[in-house]
């Protein structure tokens, strides 16, 4: 495995009941990489994205975090989750506590960072997401794309190695994406290692290092944006992408 | 002595006979509501809250263990006191604690763990409930960021429990005021044993319960408003401020 590896999934299996929904999957991010999971719904994106972190245990298979298996004693489950960032399509921000708190929570709790330091972090990371004037608000005040670049804000100050989106602007108004997407292209653009699962195919194009599609739970297709939206080798792979167009 | 002839005659006859041990009576009785409400509902949280754990089966097997010994142990304790009337429970811990301890507990003390046992089985209920109704999301958005599971639990999903639970807090002590007067089996001094004693002396019984009953309904009836009033008070305001765009920018 290449030094760079930052996550190696191997044979990952996934069933729900007799349902197969992840069939020996094989997948690797390096550092740095901008990796864009797309595929119908229903083909196994989110629930890669979920294995990947143990909010669904797999049926099989294993997980390297940086050359190392992730264990999933309670203890070690948090630790590598507090160094594996994620962000939900429906936001989960703490609905208990207003923006500022929701970013601070982490870095106080789980970090065992003192106030001051989880206060400037998330004042960084809000006004970076461009949410400083709403640090009092409480999340049901807010807008879904408000919302959402909290929640990536929140992921932000964990200072995390690798970022999970899954599906972030599903769940939001048209004109609201495009403030989301622009959060998450500032982050490609400073390098930050980020796994896409999403159906923003324009998106994924731009600003994905690798593009990963699948279907039925294995990944049919894999490769740069340009080989896989411009030259897709596989018969379903064109077939999804035609409805794009 | 010139006894009244009337109904208001008789009612006017006893609050003023009695009306110092009425209010001794109703003393007692929210004495037992208070605490049964406080005590009862602090074994509901823990109760609820131990309920609700889902067991983790990558933890250890120690913990695991435990912590199904006392799911189950918890389990039959709802049940049993869920499936049996208060007014049995209040006789077999009094005469019962004598019977098989040889221990002569006061009648009032008896009262306060009947209510407390009670009020909490009924209540740990509406607190897995509560849990329960909390967005999944909420435990994802913790797990999502290294949190435990008992630190999303005090952190993020309680608070919210609790802030719907605070109605459900008052119409629990509402039921506690009532529920203390089948205490009276047990002879505790509350408002319902006063009234026996009274209608023991004169068999006015329409005229002393018409009383009581007035007593309780003004009480419940006042603990209620000022509860509803509470709730407004804790819901907070809906507005926030935003941060002018000179501070951001320090």
């Amino acid at each position: 495995m290449a030094e760079d590896t930052i996550l190696q999934v191997n044979h990952l299996r996934k069933s729900f009941g007799t349902h197969e929904v992840l069939k020996d999957i094989h997948f690797s991010v390096k550092k740095g990489e901008v990796v864009s999971i797309i595929g119908s719904s229903g083909s196994g994106k989110s629930t890669l994205l979920r294995c990947i972190n143990m909010l669904e245990d797999p049926s099989d298979g294993e997980i390297l975090f940086k050359g190392e298996k992730v264990s999933y004693r309670p203890k070690d489950k948090n630790r590598f989750r507090a160094k594996v960032g994620m962000v939900f399509q429906s936001f989960n921000l703490f609905a208990n506590m207003n923006v500022l708190k929701n970013c601070m929570v982490g870095v106080e709790i789980v970090n065992k960072g003192s106030k001051e330091d989880a206060e400037k972090l998330a004042r960084k990371y809000l006004k970076q997401v461009g949410m400083s004037a709403y640090i009092n608000a409480r999340p049901a005040q807010l807008s879904g794309g408000q919302k959402q670049r909290v929640a990536i804000a929140r992921a932000l100050c964990m200072k995390p190695e690798l970022l999970l989106f899954d599906e972030p602007t599903s769940a939001l108004d048209p004109e609201m994406v495009g403030e989301v997407l622009e959060v998450i292209r500032s982050l490609a653009e400073d390098g930050m290692t980020m796994v896409i699962v999403t159906h923003e195919m324009m998106f994924a194009k731009e600003i994905s290092s690798r593009v990963v599609f699948m279907d039925s739970g294995v990944i049919v297709e894999e490769g740069t944006p340009d080989q896989v939206f411009n030259h897709p080798q596989k018969e379903r792979t064109k077939e999804f992408l035609s409805r794009y167009r | 002595m010139n006894f009244p002839t009337t109904f208001f005659g008789w009612v006017f006859f006893l609050v003023e006979k009695y009306g110092p041990d009425f209010i001794r009576g109703l003393g007692v009785t929210l004495q037992l509501a208070t605490l049964g409400t406080i005590l009862g509902c602090l074994i509901g949280f823990a109760v609820g809250i131990i309920r609700s754990v889902k067991i983790d089966r990558h933890s250890s097997v120690i913990s695991q263990t435990v912590l199904r010994v006392l799911k189950a142990f918890i389990a039959v304790y709802v049940e049993v006191i869920r499936g049996t009337p208060m007014m049995v429970q209040a006789t077999v811990i009094y005469y019962g604690s004598m019977a098989i301890w040889g221990l002569d507990i006061p009648s009032f003390s008896a009262g306060i763990l009947t209510l407390t046992i009670h009020i909490g089985a009924y209540f740990s209920e509406s607190v897995r409930g509560a849990i329960g109704g909390i967005d999944p999301g909420q435990m994802e958005g913790g797990q999502a960021i290294g949190m435990s599971y008992l630190q999303i639990m005090l952190h993020v999903i309680i608070p919210q429990a609790f802030r719907n639970l605070i109605p459900q807090i008052g119409n629990t002590f509402v039921s506690a005021i009532k529920d203390t007067s089948v205490l009276n089996v047990i002879a505790v001094t509350e408002l319902y044993f006063t009234a026996r004693t009274v209608t023991g002396t004169y068999y006015k019984f329409f005229e002393t319960y018409c009383i009581v009953c007035a007593i309780y309904f003004i009480c419940t009836f006042t603990i209620s408003r000022i509860l509803k009033l509470v709730e407004k008070h804790l819901a907070g305001s809906s507005n926030y401020e935003l941060i002018a765009e000179e501070e951001v920018n320090e």
